[in-house]
């Protein structure tokens, strides 16, 4: 069914969720499967007026278990899907999100983060699941993350986020938060022409010849849709090139899942996206992301405005780490300060990537990210 | 300049959509920045809840309101809550009729807008809000009246434009009234 | 003198390559398969259509054995997977293939609402009364009493009535059948596919190596012998009274109901919104 009802264009005034789920549909997502789940229900409910008006489907779903599973089916069959859930949803996600890494299925889930751990703070902000974005799953692997920081990036992440999964066969995890997700600002959506819309590698040999998942130069194996004469097999199982399963192959063991972790290690520079302002001579770079970013951006404006030389380096890529990134700025820096949402989260691959130049944590948990001055005075203890 | 607004009050009271409407008014019918953000509890209906927004000609880094320069407040318990929490010189717009008890403000300008009585002589109570808002308008400098209106028009229900209007001028007269006096 | 190789008339309907199977001997999983496949044969079903899913478990396997674009999710996640496929996709045919406790107990949540939606998906259930992969322990179809790694005393837990379940749910077609009754069960499973809505097959199937030989039956002949001496068919008789016992298993088709699918609402939805608009706009 074709497009009937015409994409949002120009400047609005949205909150999150609803940026995020015309994000969605302008990366030409059409299918949504999902449970309801303050603070992440608004893109649902955005999603199932709009889906239908693009003969997309949306579907409620009896857990978030179901859901994820739902939309790497709806992938297989060949549309763009999403969830979009929060905390508790997202740790019930973290199974099938293992066989959508697996099954190398491109699939977006959104997290938009809530105050934990269990159920917590509902309607309060966090930025608590980063590690278990990474690491939720059981197994090795990588995964992508991106952490918008305004509306406008509700928007634009989320259709960077499903070109990500497209091109590397991964879920692509779009970490906001409560305050992000409600928050109400200007969006600017471009006409759909001047949009980057990446769509997934089909396969260039006959069914007889295809091999499910075997790699191209890029790590990435063509895809091909159920119902279009490819007779092929999936498995969450470890599995050869044919997709059949090997349990008991050390050998295929090894290249499988050492492969799953290079198609993102080795296209790092490709994925890796961040933000850096007046880093270049600075003695102190606060680190950070997401809502508390820009009340970072405002302290290291404010140092300066007083000779203080800050600097400011906003990862949007969470995972993979901008590990580059962060060790080029931390190694010309006196001090790097990371405030966070949590009590220690993202703060541990800094340290890690910044070697010998300390960091100083700067955890808050409740209602309201850092303000500008708790930032500025930790950027002024840091030199 | 960066001015921030709170709005307080509870559930059920058009909180909420008041913040919407004037960081709109402010983003997409004046030019300026302007950010949204909110605080609400488990409830639909009668719990604690504020709206907050910060308008600036600048980029606006830090979303939320920390001390507010005008505080719009329609409840006893967020009077309470966050009545001796504005900035010098700022102002507090606040319905009596929801507040009847009142403790000494210093330093700030008050004033009294019996918004929900004159909602409720329009034969809605639910448009206290709108009301409100045009009091807000008519007693600071924030915004432009014109601006304000174009927003309510784009964030109401569609059929109840012309009452919305009639509130928010209604409120606008009280408003001007105040601060004629 | 060359020797002309044969090919079996059912081996384009499996993956050779995936032979031999994982299943025991005297396993009821293999009989599934087969009355799976002559289905198919007779159906003459267009295989490029096709989409055979499975969770995990022995009977879970039979999505790799199908030469048909397959799928093997995590455990109890089959139905909501084919849900996907399903609704991005209705013109596929969507068959799951899966165990007792794969559908039952870890998938039992999906199983119920995906009945209840009345969605476009075929179920086909080989009840062995125990997880058999995982050596024998006890599951949600388990009989009172009966032995398991997991109920060395005797399963003090009631056993679920899957036809009765599946008809509460609101499924379109349901139907019991055993291993021992390959025509019949052949004909449900062509019933089944050509159906609108959820449908569901339980096949009561024998496990003789790790549940028959705790329990005094230790070869799959003895199993199939408690089946024909406790089978009785009677066809559309109320799914509630046909609790497996060691002396009664009801067969036959119990529901077989026109209802509009979840997949046709949704997409006669989607035209409907399609058309407003149209108007609206001309």
């Amino acid at each position: 069914m074709s497009a009937k009802r015409s994409l949002l264009t120009g400047a609005h005034f949205l909150n999150g969720d609803f940026a995020c789920a015309e994000g969605a549909i302008a990366a030409g997502c059409r299918f949504f499967a999902g449970y309801p789940i303050t603070p992440a229900t608004e893109i649902a409910e955005h999603l199932s007026e709009r889906m239908p008006e693009f003969g997309g489907i949306y579907i409620q779903m009896e857990d978030e278990i179901a859901s994820m599973a739902a939309i790497i089916g709806a992938s297989y069959a060949g549309l763009k899907s999403m969830t979009a859930t929060s905390g508790p949803g997202f740790s019930l996600m973290q199974e099938n999100i293992g066989l959508a890494v697996m099954t190398e299925t491109p699939c977006v889930v959104v997290d938009i983060m809530r105050g934990g751990p269990s159920t917590g703070q509902p309607t309060l902000p966090g930025q608590q699941d980063v590690m278990q974005a990474k690491w939720g799953s059981h197994g090795d692997y990588e995964i992508i993350a991106l952490a918008p920081c305004s509306v406008q990036e509700m928007f634009s992440l989320t259709v960077e986020a499903f070109n990500l999964s497209e091109i590397y066969r991964v879920p692509v995890l779009l970490l906001g938060d409560e305050i992000v997700a409600h928050m109400y600002e200007k969006v600017v959506i471009p006409p759909p022409d001047k949009l980057r819309i990446v769509n997934r590698k089909k396969p260039h040999v006959p069914s007889k010849d295809y091999q499910p998942f075997m790699p191209e130069e890029d790590f990435v194996p063509p895809m091909a849709t159920f119902g279009e004469g490819y007779r092929f097999h999936a498995t969450g199982l470890t599995h050869d090139e044919h997709g059949y399963p090997k349990t008991q192959s050390s050998e295929v063991q090894t290249r499988l899942v050492r492969r799953l972790c290079d198609k993102i290690r080795k296209n790092v520079d490709k994925i890796v996206k961040v933000e850096e302002i007046l880093t270049e001579d600075a003695d102190v770079i606060v680190v950070s992301y997401g809502i508390v970013a820009r009340s970072a951006l405002s302290a290291v404006r404010k140092a300066r405005a007083v000779g203080i030389k800050a600097g400011f380096l906003r990862p949007i890529t969470l995972w993979p780490f901008p590990e580059k990134h962060v060790a080029k700025a931390a190694a010309q820096a006196k001090a790097i300060v990371v405030p966070e949402m949590n009590c220690g989260q993202l703060v541990r691959e800094v340290e890690r990537a910044a070697k010998n130049t300390p960091v100083a944590f700067l955890s808050k948990l409740g209602e309201d990210p850092h303000t500008p001055a708790e930032i500025f005075e930790a950027i002024r203890r840091g030199i | 300049m960066r001015v921030e607004i709170r709005f307080a009050g509870f559930g059920g009271q058009g909180i909420i959509k008041s913040g919407i409407i004037t960081a709109a008014a402010a983003c997409l019918y004046a030019q300026k920045n302007a950010v949204q953000t909110q605080s609400y509890g488990p409830e639909s209906r009668g719990g604690a809840c504020k709206s907050e927004v910060v308008i600036s000609e600048e980029e606006i880094d830090f979303p939320k309101v920390d001390v507010p320069d005008v505080l719009v407040v329609m409840s006893q318990h967020a009077y309470n809550e966050y009545a001796d929490n504005v900035k010098e010189n700022g102002t507090v717009i606040l319905d009596p009729d929801m507040i009847p008890v009142e403790m000494a403000l210093k330093n700030v300008k008050v004033f009294k807008v019996p918004a929900t009585k004159i909602a409720e002589e329009l034969g809605r109570k639910i448009v206290a809000n709108i009301v409100m808002l045009g009091a807000f308008v008519a007693l600071t400098n924030v915004l432009d009246k014109d601006a304000l209106k174009e927003a309510i028009l784009a964030n109401v229900p569609k059929g109840t434009e012309e009452l919305n209007i009639k509130a928010f001028e209604k409120g606008y007269e009280y408003g001007k009234s105040l601060s004629s006096a | 003198m060359v020797q002309e190789i044969v090919a079996h008339p059912l081996s384009k309907y499996l993956r050779e390559e995936m032979m031999p199977h994982i299943w025991c001997a005297g396993c009821g999983n293999g009989i599934v398969l087969n009355c799976f496949v002559h289905a198919l044969d007779e159906l003459k079903a267009d295989l490029d259509k096709l989409v055979v899913v499975s969770g995990i478990g022995c009977i879970g396997r039979t999505a790799g054995y199908t030469n048909t674009a397959s799928f093997h999710t995590t455990h109890g996640r089959s139905i909501a997977f084919a849900t996907g496929v399903k609704l991005a996709n209705p013109e596929l045919d969507v068959v799951i293939v899966s165990g007792d406790g794969d559908l039952f107990a870890i998938g039992g949540n999906h199983f119920i609402h995906a009945a209840r939606r009345n969605i476009g998906i075929k179920v086909i259930c080989a009840n062995n009364f125990n997880y058999g992969m995982t050596g024998g322990q006890l599951g949600p179809t388990t009989p009172l009493e009966a032995l398991t790694t997991t109920s060395p005393y005797g399963n003090s837990e009631h056993p679920f009535n899957l036809v009765h379940l599946a008809a509460a749910a609101g499924a379109s077609y349901v139907a019991r059948w055993t291993t021992l009754h390959v025509r019949r069960l052949t004909q449900s499973i062509k019933r089944l596919m050509q159906k609108e809505g959820f449908c569901f097959i339980e096949v009561v199937s024998p496990c003789p190596e790790i549940f028959g030989r705790r329990n005094k039956m230790r070869s799959g002949l003895e199993m199939m012998g408690w089946f024909r001496k406790a089978s009785v068919v009677e066809n559309f008789s109320d799914p509630a009274k046909a609790d497996i016992t060691p002396d009664r298993i009801v067969v036959g088709e119990f529901v077989d109901i026109e209802k509009m699918s979840y997949e046709k609402l949704f997409h006669e939805k989607i035209a409907q919104i399609n058309e407003k608009t149209m108007e609206k706009m001309s």
